[in-house]
């Protein structure tokens, strides 16, 4: 029945019209886990058990046609998200053997919604990364070409969805986390707008950036999953409470379409773009052309100073959310400290990674006492600039694209002796971030056959918007349903 | 000493009367098993965040009214980066640019005993940490958390204190308004209200302050005194030998009395304070200020010149009632409800009521006596129905029983006739068994009268002494 293939959609019908049962699907995808992720090492942890039980209570429900839409379907979470007696790492040593008290938020809505959870996935440590090589819990693999790296730093859930490992997974986007490992992957990513999912139980990189979001085979999966996640909660002062969040409505017409304008920012194809990437999505635009969209050339001129801002606020709030990773109350603690002083240094020092590491370094910099103003203020000066370049032009257009990553996956291990080369492969999705902006990747072509992704960025709260002429896209053509080949069988 | 002059500042620490802590909803109350009161966010879990308590706000809000400060239309919180195990996420979440509370003053009374102002910079909301217990004997420390998270509201003074008095004037100044207006219950030994001081000494010629230190969390009254006086003290006698102050935290040390050195400038944090993040600012809209001003009560200044001019209550009687707005509520109502004089009435008040509360540590709330059955208690009395000694008793009764006033003051009235009765026939006895005594009277030894009434009072244990003198006078008149 090559039921990874299936969509959310295609999977609801056929557990709906009992097919398959919940377990079944749950065992599917357990099966294909044990059998393909060692080559790629896309998750942390399998709950077999737990999520057996839970697709247990799904058929139940089934039967009983008490179900909702996404009842009894497989997920895969980041293993940032916090998940109530179920190790949640963070891909860092430091929480190796952390059992939270509680679930996060997201993981509430969805297990309410009777998905079940069937792994948590790899991670960069404490999601800072752009290839998932800073993974205490190893790297992780492309499964379109097993040298490559997926991206990061929700690495483990787009290799996972990647090779149809599971359905459809959650994802955490700072500075392009869920957006890049998509495109990467061939696969569709949405970063929604801050404060639209709840952060409540989502262990912090950087607060004032941090969105959790899905990361599916296409923007038709990536609406169901949002659908259930977004919406305020009291849990999170962040999340908005002013905004009417309703069902997203795939149903874009032609005739929306000739109204729709799309902005090409001119300085997102500048000579650090990658030549064969810039075609692609240059076709890729010319399509949505072809399909009745406008396109306008605009100008983001200041997104050139997005990459050092972020990095500087993102460390400046990382350095502050992992302090409290002490040896005190939770997590890694050194053996035998013979001071307060030597249990911090040592739990530290042997608990944390060196991208961890560096960044607590940079962000503590960034705030001390002399240097807050020359970085910290600066950087927020340019967050707010780089905030009213979108304003502006979203003032001429309705969605910007952009590529979302200049380049297709590198190898495993090329980026990791130069920080800002890997920094750079940052710079289009990390602006988003800064403005809080929603944005998705969607999957556009192939470059040696490495999958190439373009970002489409909205305005605020204007995911469903986002999502429909991704969709529409998608409908039209067939970039989304490209399945690595090795992983291409049951 | 005479040419030295002192500049002092206080930062006090009030805790806010909640029930719920600052960012989470745990309970706030003291004394609790260790830790049960820390919820996930408490412990800062990876992943919880700080939602704020509204009630926090307003309790601000009340007391930058009260001090004539100005509300911020637009407040942010601030992270405050520093490690200690007592303090779970390594950060304390404070104010630093726009507090909620800027400027504003409060009045005292100088050593001069002149009217002096006292200028307050700002007051800013902040959580407490929790406790470190350190024990020689397991030669370990143990963390209690349960005071993480307690909302606390520092206000921080200008150096415009010129001496130890005048610091306290101030501090219990301040304690009367947090306490009246019940934003804090102001419990010291509790360390509801605690403070640091900063303290320097010039000439007074001088125009430039002195180097300061910081004398770290005092926690009553006097010790506050005694800390500043020796500091002060500590620094002149340092200048005077050549020596020089140097800027630095000090800690007093309560049995010897002195202050010591507990980290310089040079080891002092760098807080690295930015913005929170995950709070967003607090907007606070002229509407709302209206409101809690409007639900405010008269303010503990104005209330003492009412009390005294109004009512003519005595200094020691209103320093009672400006210890808790609900007492003073209280006993106005039963001044409005009572034709006895106020002065007379609060005696009656303090020593019935307010006794049994502090013995029994009761609020007024605890205790089920309304102002009118107060009224109706003090009323007989002042018809000479029952005895003042009743009052206490009816209090008493009250507190356990439901009952009727009415009925029961008709009881103590009955007993009391009852009584008198008995206390004329013990008059004549006594009278007619003392002759000697009487006589003594007849020539003029008024004095004598305590024997007869001590005499009298053998036997009628619970009866008015005043009464029975009255008797007694006009039953010798007879003779």
């Amino acid at each position: 029945m090559d039921i990874y293939k299936k969509s959310l959609t295609q999977l609801a019908a056929l557990l709906n019209s009992k097919q398959i049962s919940s377990k079944e699907l749950t065992k599917y995808f357990l099966k294909r886990i044990a059998k393909y992720d060692s080559k790629l090492n896309s998750f942390i942890s399998v709950n077999e058990d737990y999520a057996n039980q839970q697709a247990d209570n799904a058929d139940k429900l089934i039967s009983a046609g008490k179900n909702n839409f996404l009842t009894g379907i497989p997920i895969a979470h980041k293993d940032l998200f916090s998940t109530k007696d179920i190790f949640t790492t963070c891909g860092s040593k430091m929480l190796e053997k952390y059992l939270p008290p509680y679930d996060a938020t997201v993981v509430k809505k969805l297990n309410d919604a009777g998905m079940i959870s069937i792994g948590k996935t790899n991670m960069d440590e404490f999601a800072m990364g752009s290839s998932n090589e800073s993974s205490y819990f190893g790297d992780v693999k492309n499964p379109w070409n097993l040298e490559k790296v997926p991206g990061g730093s929700s690495g483990g859930s787009a290799s996972a969805v990647a090779a149809r490992l599971s359905p459809v997974a959650t994802g955490s986007d700072t500075g392009g986390s869920i957006r890049q490992p998509a495109a990467f992957c061939g696969l569709t990513g949405l970063k929604p707008t801050y404060g639209s999912v709840s952060r409540y139980g989502m262990i912090a990189y950087a607060s004032s950036l941090d969105q959790g979001g899905p990361i599916g085979k296409s923007a038709e999966d990536c609406a169901v999953i949002f659908d259930e996640i977004k919406g305020f909660d009291k849990n999170d002062s962040t999340s908005n409470h002013q905004i009417d969040f309703k069902k997203t409505q795939l149903n874009l017409t032609k005739d929306d379409v000739n109204k729709i304008t799309i902005g090409i920012p001119k300085e997102y194809f500048s000579q650090e773009m990658n030549e064969d990437i810039s075609k692609i999505i240059f076709q890729a635009i010319e399509e949505f052309k072809n399909l009745g969209f406008n396109i306008k050339d605009i100008t983001l001129p200041d997104h050139r100073y997005s990459i050092p801002a972020y990095y500087i606020i993102a460390s400046a709030e990382a350095s502050s959310n992992l302090s409290r990773y002490d040896g005190v109350k939770f997590g890694y603690r050194c053996q035998d400290p013979i001071s307060l002083e030597d249990l911090y240094f040592r739990t530290r020092k042997e608990g944390f990674g060196t991208e961890v590491k560096k960044r607590i370094m940079i962000g503590t910099y960034a705030l001390s006492s002399g240097y807050y103003d020359e970085y910290y203020m600066r950087a927020l000066k340019i967050r707010r600039i780089i905030r009213d370049n979108f304003k502006e032009a979203f003032k001429e257009v309705d969605f910007i694209f952009s590529p979302t990553s200049p380049t297709t996956a590198f190898n495993i291990g090329e980026k990791t002796s130069n920080a800002l080369e890997m920094y750079l492969s940052d710079v289009y999705t990390t602006p988003v971030n800064l403005a809080g902006l929603p944005a998705i990747s969607i999957p556009v072509g192939f470059n040696n056959q490495l999958p190439v992704g373009m970002q489409i960025i909205g305005d605020y709260f204007s995911e469903s918007n986002i999502l429909n002429i991704a969709n529409y896209f998608q409908k039209e053509t067939d970039w989304h349903n490209y399945i690595p080949e090795e992983f291409n069988h049951e | 000493m005479s040419d030295w002059e002192s500049v002092i500042g206080l930062e006090i620490h009030v805790q806010l009367m909640t029930k719920s802590k600052i960012f989470s909803s745990s309970s706030t109350a003291y004394g609790a098993v260790p830790n049960e009161q820390a919820s996930y966010v408490d412990l800062g879990m990876p992943g919880t965040l700080p939602v704020l308590n509204e009630e926090v706000i307003k309790k601000a809000i009340e007391f930058g009214l009260a001090i004539n400060g100005q509300i911020s239309k637009k407040s942010i919180f601030a992270r405050k980066n520093y490690f200690y195990p007592d303090l779970p996420k390594n950060y304390q979440i404070s104010q630093l640019d726009l507090p909620i509370v800027e400027g504003g003053y409060i009045k005292i009374q100088n050593d001069q005993n002149i009217a002096k102002r006292i200028n307050i910079l700002r007051a800013h909301l902040e959580e407490d940490a929790g406790k470190s217990i350190h024990s020689k004997k397991d030669n370990c420390t143990f963390i209690d958390l349960n005071r993480a998270g307690t909302p606390l509201l520092e206000v921080v003074s200008e150096p415009d204190l010129r001496s130890a008095n005048e610091a306290v004037e101030y501090m219990k100044k301040i304690h009367e308004i947090v306490t009246f207006l019940k934003i804090s219950d102001g419990n010291m030994q509790e360390g509801s209200f605690r403070c640091d001081a900063n303290v320097s000494v010039k000439k007074y010629h001088d125009k430039e302050l002195g180097t300061r230190t910081e004398l770290k969390n005092i926690n009553s009254f006097k010790f506050v005194e005694k800390a500043i006086n020796f500091e002060i003290q500590r620094q002149i006698d340092l200048i005077e030998d050549g020596g020089r102050v140097i800027q630095e935290t000090r800690l007093y040390d309560e049995n010897k009395n002195i202050t010591k050195s507990m980290r310089s400038k040079e080891e002092a944090n760098d807080y690295r304070y930015f913005p929170d993040p995950d709070l967003l600012p607090i907007e606070i809209n002229e509407k709302f200020i209206k409101e809690i001003k409007d639900g405010m009560p008269m303010l503990p200044d104005e209330k003492r010149v009412s009390y005294q001019e109004d009512h003519a209550l005595t200094n020691e009687q209103i320093n009672i009632l400006l210890n808790n707005s609900d007492l003073s509520q209280f006993v106005d109502d039963v001044i409005k409800k009572s034709k006895i004089e106020p002065k007379k009435l609060m005696n009656y008040f303090i020593s019935s009521i307010y006794l049994k509360m502090n013995k029994e540590n009761l609020l007024i709330q605890d205790m089920t006596i309304t102002p009118e059955d107060f009224c109706k208690i003090i009323n007989a009395v002042e018809d000479k129905k029952i005895s003042k000694g009743n009052i206490k008793q009816i209090v008493d009764i009250l507190l356990t029983t439901k009952g009727s006033t009415e009925k029961i003051i008709k009881k103590f009235a009955k007993a009391q006739d009852d009584d008198l009765e008995n206390i004329d026939s013990l008059i004549d006895k006594v009278i007619s068994d003392n002759p000697k005594q009487v006589d003594d009277y007849k020539k003029g030894k008024t004095k004598i009268l305590g024997f007869f009434v001590g005499q009298v009072l053998k036997t009628a244990k619970d009866s008015d002494p005043g009464l029975i003198k009255e008797k007694i006078i006009k039953i010798l008149d007879k003779v």
